[in-house]
């Protein structure tokens, strides 16, 4: 059990290092570096040369990365080339920003989830079913931006209940924040809410076939105590997973759905430090972006070893 | 009688087998309609050139932003250009980019995650930890590097979004490899000493076949997904090309009084998207396959 948990571990180490020299090689080669980008027109002679100097683009690229990942490791990820400020320094608030957003969207959309999956299972291919089923491909399948601009349109502009973009400063305090973010939180909750939903669905109608279940209907279990005690616990128990991966998928959606709301989160930081060749801060974001993936599935692996009973034997067996 | 059904199975010609899929997948009202939608939009692609009432790249500014009426049904936009024209040109760039983009990641991801699946060992270990690796950037992130690095042109958009999205199906391709590895005619095709290649094309690939094309249908809609946000982020086509993500972005800024040039776009691209899933739902449906308990990766 702890060798698996420790392999597992591991893995996602090695993961994150394949990823940093993905990362690092794809923003090597984009075409014109840091200096041609800083110093625009007046990019020749002395004055690259030094720029060059002063930022270490003069060394071979292994070295440089050698030193730019061993910061990296540190939480020093260098300065950004736009605002001369340390990648730190801007991530900062930028992380918080979107880490409220995406935990609302998450508090809020797994009880829903939960409860719209379990009730389109044991009601399937009835009514309630039917209809919270083609509610959930309406959402699930419709971008993220077509989603926030609907929800703009009709909130925002022809009821005029919420405002329809995010206006604040980047380091604005939580409860300045609050009215801001319904929206953007509500956008990535449908979506998230719709996927979840649909794999609770089809766990739970798995579990429902399942013999056991069958036998606890035979010796007359009542109902609800059924579904309570027998189905749900390990109908739940392989949700976990693709819920993890569900979430980590959303990483992307969240920075279409920033950049519509013009929310200052990270998403919006993607996009701007891309437009403006900000390597440094690219490299530190796509770090970070995959170290929270890694995680999370890392979080739902053992959650899901600890939660299984069956797994533990199995693995001690071997 | 066993062996009776298995000959004739063989003998069905692929056309007949295609039209027993299909029937089986029109059978369902939700498949029905993915399919009529789709059938719809590919049709549309292919004509919209020939029935389009305006040129949609004709700027007028003395008809900019007007209402829905007979001569412009949509409306027009900021620049004065025909909405109706314009959207139903839009979906033509996104259908051919994604769909031949479908086809190069099943390509390689399939006979890569094949491969894997049969060798296993060190190459698979290293193979399944670069992939992970790639599954673990978020796709916008490496969309957006691809894309600036390589710039939009169709020729850089198709084998990108290819190699991008066949990294999941390399996935499925493996498990579904390793669920019939040891299946007893694989055993003995070994046994008898075909070589990897011919056991890969004999044996393995008619029995992973349906798994990885359900995981490419899939993967059609969500690199339709991901290819218009792209053109929603201005990373896409360029315009005056008509593309349905570049037109939402365009005129979401102007939508508190010009809604019309929002929704029709909008009402094309969710239609397609919404389409292309039903469809590759009930395509799983047909063959067997339950497709609802996986996560978009």
């Amino acid at each position: 059990m702890l060798f698996l948990i420790i392999k597992r571990i591991l893995l996602g180490f090695i993961t994150l290092f394949i990823v940093s020299i993905i990362t690092f090689v794809g923003t090597e080669v984009l075409p014109g570096d840091a200096c041609t980008t800083y110093l625009e027109r007046q990019a020749f002679g002395e004055q690259l040369e030094a720029c060059y100097r002063r930022l270490g683009l003069n060394v071979p690229a292994y070295e440089r990365y050698i030193s730019w990942a061993l910061n990296a490791i540190q939480g020093d990820f260098g300065y950004s080339l736009s605002g001369e400020m340390p990648i730190k320094e801007v991530l900062g608030p930028r992380i918080k920003n979107s880490l409220v957003l995406a935990s609302a969207a998450i508090f809020i959309g797994i009880p829903i989830a939960l409860i719209l999956g379990i009730i389109t299972a044991l009601w399937r291919d009835k009514l309630p079913d039917v209809a919270i089923s083609t509610v959930t491909i309406f959402a699930m399948t419709i971008p993220e931006f077509i989603s926030a601009t609907l929800l703009i349109l009709i909130i925002a502009i022809w009821l005029e209940w919420l405002p329809g973009i995010v206006i604040v400063p980047t380091d604005v305090s939580f409860l300045e924040l609050l009215p801001n973010i319904i929206l953007p939180v509500v956008a990535i909750a449908m979506i998230m809410t719709a996927h979840m939903a649909r794999m609770v669905r089809s766990s739970v109608i798995q579990v429902m076939a399942s013999e056991y279940v069958q036998m606890a209907i035979l010796k007359g279990v009542p109902y609800w105590k059924m579904v309570f005690k027998h189905v749900l616990p390990n109908a739940l128990l392989p949700a976990i997973n693709v819920v993890a991966l569900t979430i980590a998928w959303l990483l992307g959606g969240v920075v279409v759905t920033e950049v519509v709301f013009n929310y200052p989160g990270l998403g919006r930081l993607v996009i701007e430090s891309i437009s403006n060749r900000d390597l440094p801060t690219v490299q530190a974001l796509a770090i970070i972006l995959a170290s929270i993936y890694v995680s999370i599935n890392l979080l739902a692996d053992l959650l899901t070893l600890m939660l299984n009973p069956r797994l533990k034997t199995l693995q001690i067996r071997k | 009688m066993k062996l009776d059904n298995l000959y004739k199975e063989e003998k069905k010609s692929a056309f007949a087998k295609l039209s027993e899929i299909i029937i089986t997948m029109a059978s369902r009202p939700s498949g029905l309609i993915g399919l009529s939608i789709l059938l719809f939009h590919i049709i549309l692609a292919f004509i919209s050139p020939y029935v389009a009432p305006h040129d949609f790249k004709a700027i007028d500014p003395t008809l900019m932003l007007q209402a829905p009426s007979a001569e412009y049904w949509f409306g027009t936009d900021d620049l004065g250009r025909d909405v109706f024209t314009r959207t139903i040109l839009g979906g033509r760039t996104a259908l051919t980019i994604t769909f031949f983009g479908s086809l190069i990641a099943l390509l390689w991801g399939g006979l890569l995650g094949i491969f894997c699946g049969l060798v296993g060992g060190k190459i698979d270990d290293v193979v399944m930890r670069i992939v992970d690796a790639f599954l673990s950037i978020p796709w916008i992130l490496a969309m957006l590097l691809i894309v600036s690095l390589l710039g939009t042109s169709t020729e850089v958009l198709i084998p990108a979004l290819g190699f991008f999205y066949g990294k999941g199906i390399v996935r499925v391709a493996r498990a579904a490899t390793h669920d019939v590895i040891a299946k007893d005619f694989i055993v003995s095709a070994k046994a008898r000493g075909h070589s990897n290649f011919s056991i890969i094309w004999n044996e393995i690939i008619p029995n992973v076949r349906d798994a990885i094309l359900v995981e490419g249908a899939m993967r059609w809609s969500w690199m339709l997904l991901g290819f218009s946000s792209l053109s929603f982020l201005g990373f896409g086509v360029s315009p005056p090309t008509p593309d349905w993500g570049l037109m939402i972005s365009n005129a979401r800024g102007l939508m508190s009084f010009a809604y019309w040039a929002v929704i029709a776009p909008i009402v094309g691209l969710s239609s397609l998207i919404i389409g292309i899933n039903l469809t590759a739902d009930a395509f799983a449906k047909a063959l067997g396959i339950d497709r609802s308990t996986k996560a978009p990766v």
